[in-house]
């Protein structure tokens, strides 16, 4: 991975690994503003950005995960899950806490606490019993998914409604006009940013991703690291999931249908390597951008058929991993 | 070992001999992966409970399928261990489906097709649908009737399928000259989520809109929320459709923001095991198409079809 970053530069020469994903998202946001005088209102900007923050918190923990080597198929299920769960435990403390504040907090740590639980879960299944990170999470992938299904019996779970009003600031309400998911993805990344970079932790990640055998002889305790990487992924869609139930109130088994696979588009658009042993938290909070805007502007224009957003995303998903290669093979 | 073996094989040849009055009814029909299909799986399992009690010479065996190729085993599952005599199915696709309710069909069984047609015609003998045109009609007649001036709407359509393209048709041809013009239309995949996300879009890009075609209750809830989070008050009224129970009450309750719903009753399903049991009982003939009319709800009937018990 050093390797990678200590590379000489010959001269002046664009890094398209780097300059890549930041080209596409100006380029993005220019075709945006010129097909819709609305695409820089801040309405529509407070949107996107809000709705992408469920799938962006989820990133920057999939970013550590990849980086370690990982994979992690389950966070789509886990946070439909950890919202049914947070919604059936707050109409079922809602008659002796009454609708209020306490409430909120109690539905908050039942997020944080089944994510972390079930992080952990993944974690232990993969270092522990040492299954591969894909089938363990494909696995509990479907377990969850079903969980939430059996839940609501098949139907929908609604958060009372004297509850929704007082929850609902959670999302639609923030700090001098900016919106609370905005503000708490924003943190999750920085946070991931300098862990990434400048913490022992982001180095171990990187080492146990780029070659496990290396970093063990380095007495990096590789097993740590990667329950670590899952376990603070589970937080994380803890933490998206406690912003995503005040939008709706509700969740069902379509919640989080396919989140899993934007994330990991999402890191690998950013410029982390599948394979593990080189991470961009940044990157990362680039490629959610991305995503969500193609989707936003496909909507506020007519001239694309709706039928083709996946395909656009597609695209583009595929033209990030070629602009990696290319690097790769310079060097 | 090898004589307890042939004993078992005995026992199960025997069974069916013995219990030669008992007929063997298989559903299978899709998980309960959306709302709808939440309570389509309610409605089949009240029905078969209901109708195993009031049929004694009747069993039931209810499999639900996640995919089409799931759905593929279940049915040939029930025909090869449970001998059948009659299979209800809704199928997740008509195309992967076809062959194996023909092999059903073939093999003497009655065949009950639920909602989805198949792709070749003449396999089932009763078919028991809803009318996806009259669910766009009814929309759209009652758009054009609270509309009477016109004005500017945006519609949400479902997931890309047959059955959206006929919705759609329908409360086009409805709203025809009527005034009412069709701003903007996007597929909201029948999905909370993905309707608020395509709704939100919406405001920012129409300044002025007077109405909304969500065409499914699910989506109607994702639209509310994003008109309510965005304030905007030139809104008058959001349709839905299918009859969620929430959104009926509030239709009962006078709710100004919701009107009226469209009915696409998930418990179609309970009509077709019901007919299929009378099928296969009596000698009431109950062979052909059973087409399940699209009612408007209005405050004065919503109490008729609102039921608490079920997921949807």
């Amino acid at each position: 991975m050093t390797a990678i970053e200590t590379k000489a530069p010959r001269g002046f020469r664009p890094d398209l690994k780097v300059l890549g994903p930041i080209l596409a998202l100006v380029v993005l946001v220019a075709v945006g503003a010129w097909l819709n005088a609305n695409f820089l209102s801040a309405g529509n900007i407070t949107n996107v950005l809000s709705r992408s923050a469920f799938i962006g918190i989820i990133a920057v923990g999939m970013t550590f995960v990849i980086t370690a080597g990982g994979l992690d198929l389950s966070v789509g299920s886990m946070a439909a899950f950890i919202a049914g769960l947070m919604i059936m435990v707050m109409n079922g403390l809602l008659p002796t806490l009454g609708p209020g504040v306490p409430l909120v907090l109690v539905g908050m740590a039942t997020a944080l606490v089944v994510g972390i639980l079930a992080g952990a879960l993944n974690g232990f299944l993969i270092t522990t019993m040492r299954i591969e990170a894909f089938i363990v999470t494909l696995g509990t992938m479907g377990i969850y998914r079903s969980l939430v299904t059996w839940l609501a019996d098949g139907g929908t779970l609604s958060l009372d409604f004297g509850m929704r009003s007082v929850i609902r600031p959670i999302y639609y309400d923030g700090i001098l006009g900016i919106s609370f998911p905005i503000i708490v993805f924003a943190l999750v990344a920085i946070a991931g940013e300098v862990v990434m970079r400048r913490a022992a932790f982001g180095r171990h990640a990187a080492a146990v991703g780029c070659n496990d055998q290396v970093a063990r002889y380095s007495s990096v305790n590789v097993n740590r690291v990667r329950m670590l990487t899952y376990v603070f992924l589970g937080l994380l869609v803890g933490i998206a999931t406690i912003m995503y139930v005040p939008r709706l109130g509700s969740a069902s088994s379509s919640t989080g249908v396919l989140w899993e696979l934007e994330a990991i588009a999402a890191v690998i658009i950013g410029g982390t390597m599948l394979k593990g042993g080189f991470g961009r938290v940044w990157g990362t909070v680039i490629g959610v951008l991305i995503l969500s805007l193609i989707d936003n502007i496909l909507n506020l224009t007519d001239g694309v058929s709706p039928y083709l957003n996946g395909a656009i995303q597609g695209v583009i998903i595929i033209l990030a991993v070629i602009l990696q290669r290319e690097r790769k093979a310079e060097g | 070992m090898k004589h307890l073996a042939i004993a078992a094989l005995a026992a199960s040849l025997a069974l069916p001999a013995l219990a030669q009055e008992t007929k063997v009814i298989g559903v299978s029909i899709p998980a309960a992966t959306h709302g709808w299909a939440g309570g389509m799986n309610f409605h089949a399992q009240e029905a078969v409970n209901r109708l195993e009690d009031v049929y004694p010479e009747l069993d039931f065996v209810l499999a639900t399928a996640s995919d089409p190729s799931k759905q593929v085993n279940d049915i040939e599952d029930m025909l090869a261990t449970r001998n059948i005599d009659a299979l209800v199915v809704l199928p997740f696709e008509s195309e992967p489906l076809t062959g194996p309710v023909k092999a059903v069909a073939d093999s003497g069984a009655w065949v009950t097709v639920v909602d989805r047609g198949l792709a070749q015609e003449g396999i089932e003998d009763l078919y028991v649908a809803g009318d996806n045109p009259g669910f766009g009609r009814v929309s759209g007649e009652y758009m054009a009737s609270a509309m009477p001036d016109g004005g500017k709407i945006v519609a949400l359509r479902g997931i890309p399928t047959t059955i959206d393209n006929e919705r759609v048709a329908g409360f086009e041809a409805a709203i025809e000259g009527s005034g009412i013009e069709v701003v903007d239309m996007e597929h909201g995949n029948w999905n909370r989520d993905d309707s608020f996300t395509v709704m939100q879009d919406f405001l920012s890009k129409h300044p002025q809109l007077d109405a909304v075609w969500a065409s499914d209750d699910d989506m109607a809830i994702g639209v509310l929320a994003a008109i309510e989070a965005a304030g905007r008050d030139d809104i008058k009224f959001v349709l839905g459709g299918a009859g969620m129970k929430e959104m009926i009450a509030r239709t009962r309750d006078g709710d100004p923001m919701i009107p009226a719903n469209v009915t696409y009753p998930p418990a179609m399903i309970a009509t077709a095991i019901e007919m299929t049991a009378v099928g296969l009982t009596s000698t009431a003939p109950v062979s052909g198409t059973f087409t399940i009319g699209s009612v408007l709800i209005t405050p004065d009937n919503a109490a008729d079809y609102y039921y608490p018990d079920s997921p949807f």
